[in-house]
């Protein structure tokens, strides 16, 4: 096989690769940010309540073991949908969001100091807003840490979609490959690690800006 | 008032903590709960701000059975400080202490307006109050623990071994502290200790607990001392309890003795002394030191203020009342310290009144002994 | 459901060059290769860069950078760059299983408690003989953690092998693709090809788990505990100190 460089290529798509990006990203990040919803209160759960902890922190590490080819071409098997929904890499995605973040979510929680929860139910919180605002807060830098692995895996996880016919950056590697198009190939590539650190350094930013507290000194009396 | 009447709290695992419990605590004042680690003290106290129900029995606030009240809302009415703070890690010093206040619907200016001021009253500089909780000391955590209880001036203070997390001396430094906020205060504070000189110095009112949580005695300290209501009580306080107890006696009935005074700076001879001492006294008649014959001798006539002996502690009179105001274990320790045996007594204006000697607050102790004021 | 599983377990697929048994020994060759390359890169170069303190940045930018990298770009575009054979495969692989090995490799270093470390450059031992010694044994739990993650994501994608015309289980999953929605060997062997690479790696999983357990010393595989454990000893190794055996 030979490669090809036809650089013209690229000036002359712009709206195709700006359209499999809009299509990336969507494919990417909104299964991240369901599945950051939905384990927050499984991880609550799993905290609370030693069986719910029992069953959930396993199943989680077995969904997360399971490679995600398998997992995408199994779900229509699993929710009947059809063999190129969008769903069949999203769904895996949330699924993986969720096995990363429960665990964390519930560790996390679990390392509020008690007497911080006690001191919360002593001023007069009640339960749901002192989980809001004192335990949930607390567990914030752990959150950020996995959601950032979470986003960077997908990003490069939603390119193995394109195997079973589902868009997105993937297309054009898939695209690139059967066209001997190195460029459109290598844009593809660019385009993910990019966009993917790019996020990644926001999530970075926006953690700390909201747990200014992580970063005192330890030690500092006067 | 908070009135236990015939409370219960056995734990799930059949645990009873607390059993059929009895107790009024009088509005005002510190009543301090103390015994044996696991006796029920902590439990008791959660059990007024119902972070824990009790299986049986109840509690009444104020007349009012708590079991009615909307428990955060009952929270938000009582304070509560605990052993390590448990100060909101993620909020700073100033935010901790506008917690309640804003939880009670204060605007957010308001609440750390009132929260600056409660820094103050706690004895914090302001400029703590944008820190972290863990850039603060230990001691200082605690303060901020207490500021933040009282913040939205709750009537009853709950506080769970506040002190017994940190050093000796930033211990007494938070007791005199407690004292003083009671004093201007005037809050219904429940204190829960397992340090029975902790309890006896704080308490108006003293609950001594034994281990199955059962209430062995509730009375004021002096009593305590002095009339321990059984083995396990007397036992509890301690065998150094009569020497202790000498602190709530009066000392009173101690005759108070002349005693011999120079004044520094001026011309001193030997016969002015007292069996070889004299207090040095400035021009107020405050006491300075103490001048010994062999002292004078090497003074070439004049009494040198940088030169005297250190005196012993000093205890005060109540001279127009011809009565001490200090206690009995005052007036010991005033003798027993004093390089001449006499322990000098003063007036409220620090002046010197004159002195008493061992002999003679033993004798007094003795008296109150055959009164029945001291366990014998 | 149904015609899957029937796919998965009609003894025809279980036989020949492109059966099942010849693609997970395929799947399991490729998966090995590229381990073993993997931890004879990224075991060396985490120790030394957890023992020196030199490079931290390169851990955390390596492990970040090659997480988002697709596989599956990377694969082709090593096959278009007239690449023949193996080596793309298994360079894309190497790739993949080098952040998790390097990442666990460092962090266990790093971790292990400096009283313990202090100590035995207290006894005498040089720099090379404090890793060996003292820094790896302790490390061990985290770097065999670091090769099992390793392996897990090496056989997740060894899957797209099948994509540039190399074997493994994903050849099932292309070639039922391919074949069409309404064959028979369409997407029931999809799904069958999904199953097996899906039980592979949790039955690689519990193996891994197990020969972690069998290789770590019970001394260090509770850290913390062991983290004790080496604070109570600081008394008696200073005495070794001074007296060097
Ligand atoms: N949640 C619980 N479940 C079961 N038993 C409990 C629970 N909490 C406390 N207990 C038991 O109830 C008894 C009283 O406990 P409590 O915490 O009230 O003691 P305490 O007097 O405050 O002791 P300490 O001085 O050690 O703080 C103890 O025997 C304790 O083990
Ligand atoms: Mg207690």
């Amino acid at each position: 096989m030979n490669i090809d460089w036809p650089w013209p290529w690229l000036p002359a798509n712009t709206d195709d690769i700006a359209e499999a990006t809009g299509e990336h990203l969507y494919l990417a990040l909104l299964p991240v940010l369901v599945g950051l919803l939905v384990s927050i209160p499984l991880g609550w759960a799993a905290s609370r309540w030693r069986v719910a902890r029992g069953i959930l922190v396993p199943l989680a590490g077995v969904l997360y073991t399971i490679p995600s080819l398998a997992l995408i071409t199994l779900v229509p098997l699993v929710l009947g949908t059809q063999i190129i929904d969008p769903l069949n890499v999203q769904v895996p995605l949330a699924v993986y969001t969720i096995a990363l973040l429960v665990r964390s979510v519930s560790d996390a929680l679990r390392a509020v100091p008690s007497e911080v929860t006690a001191a919360a139910t002593a001023v007069g919180y009640r339960p749901l807003h002192r989980f809001l605002t004192v335990e949930l807060p607390l567990a914030v830098p752990v959150i950020v840490a996995g959601l950032r692995v979470a986003v960077v895996s997908a990003m490069s996880l939603t390119a193995v979609g394109a195997l079973v016919g589902i868009g997105g950056l993937g297309q054009l590697i898939t695209e690139g490959f059967l066209r001997n198009n190195g460029v459109e190939l290598v844009a593809a590539i660019v385009l993910i690690v990019v966009i993917a650190l790019i996020i990644d350094a926001l999530l970075l930013l926006v953690g700390r800006i909201a747990t200014p507290w992580t970063r005192t000194a330890k030690g500092v009396n006067s | 008032m908070i009135e236990f009447q015939a409370v219960t709290k056995q734990y799930p695992d059949g645990t009873v903590a607390v059993d059929n419990l009895d107790l009024a605590v009088e509005d005002g004042g510190i009543t301090v709960f103390v015994g044996p680690s696991g006796c029920g003290k902590t439990t008791s106290l959660r059990m007024i701000n119902r972070m824990i129900d009790p299986t049986g029995g109840r509690i009444l606030l104020d007349g009012k059975d708590i079991r009615e009240s909307d428990p955060p809302l009952l929270r938000r009415g009582i304070g509560y400080v605990i052993q390590h703070a448990g100060l909101f890690p993620h909020r700073t010093v100033l935010d901790n202490v506008a917690t309640v206040p804003l939880l009670t619907g204060q605007s957010r200016r308001a609440a750390r307006s009132r929260a600056g001021e409660l820094l103050e009253l706690v004895g914090l500089p302001a400029k703590l109050a944008k820190r972290y909780p863990a850039q603060l000391s230990g001691g200082q955590q605690q303060r901020v623990g207490v500021a933040r209880a009282l913040a939205a001036d709750p009537p009853v203070l709950l506080m769970d071994e506040p002190f017994s997390a940190v050093d000796p001396i930033v211990r007494d430094d938070l007791q005199q502290q407690l004292l003083r906020l009671q004093s201007e205060l005037d809050k219904t504070i429940v204190f829960v200790t397992h340090d029975i000189d902790e309890a006896i110095k704080l308490g108006d009112r003293v609950a001594v607990f034994r281990v199955g949580g059962r209430l062995a005695q509730y009375d004021d300290p002096s009593a305590l001392l002095a009339r321990p209501a059984d083995d396990f009580v007397s036992s509890f306080v301690g065998r150094d309890r009569g020497y202790r107890a000498l602190g709530f006696l009066d000392a009173g009935g101690v005759p108070v003795g002349p005693v011999a005074t120079v004044r520094a700076g001026e011309q001193a001879t030997a016969d002015q002394l007292d069996d070889g001492w004299a207090v040095a006294v400035d021009a107020e008649n405050r006491p300075l030191g103490w001048v010994s014959a062999e002292l004078l001798s090497t003074m070439d006539g004049s009494v040198n203020a940088d030169r005297l002996v250190s005196g012993g502690s000093l205890f005060e009179v109540d001279s127009s009342a011809g009565t001490t105001a200090g206690s009995l274990r005052n007036a010991l320790d005033a003798a027993l310290s004093s390089p001449s045996a006499v322990g000098i007594a003063i007036d409220g204006d620090g002046a010197v009144v004159g002195g008493v000697t061992a002999d003679t607050v033993l004798a007094a102790l003795a008296d109150a002994r055959r009164a029945g004021e001291v366990p014998a | 459901m149904n015609s899957a599983f029937a796919w998965l377990f009609d003894p025809e697929h279980w036989s020949g060059p492109s059966g099942f048994p010849a693609r997970i020994l395929e799947h399991l060759t490729y998966t090995g290769i590229a381990v073993l390359i993997a931890a004879a890169i990224a075991v060396p170069l985490g120790a030394v860069i957890g023992h020196t303190g030199k490079g931290t940045f390169l851990v955390a930018g390596l492990s970040n950078g090659l997480r988002a990298l697709p596989e599956l770009g990377l694969l082709t575009l090593l096959v278009l760059l007239t690449w023949v054979g193996l080596l793309p495969l298994v360079i894309s692989l190497v790739i993949l299983a080098i952040p998790p090995i390097l990442a666990g490799t460092y962090s266990g270093v790093r971790n292990v408690d400096r009283a313990a470390v202090d100590a035995a450059h207290g006894m005498g031992m040089r720099g090379p003989t404090v890793l060996a010694r003292v820094e790896l044994p302790n490390a061990l739990p985290l770097i065999i953690g670091g090769l099992r993650a390793a392996t897990l994501q090496v056989i997740a994608t060894a899957t797209i092998a099948a994509y540039v015309s190399l074997g493994g289980l994903g050849r099932f999953v292309i070639d039922g693709n391919n074949a069409g929605a309404g064959s028979p060997d369409g997407y029931p062997q999809m799904a069958a090809g999904a199953i097996a690479v899906a039980v592979l790696a949790l039955l690689m999983e519990g193996l891994l788990e197990l020969v972690e357990r069998l290789v770590v010393s019970p001394g260090v595989r509770n850290q913390s505990r062991a983290r004790r454990a080496v604070r109570l000893r600081r008394r008696p190794t200073t005495d070794l100190v001074e007296n060097p055996t």
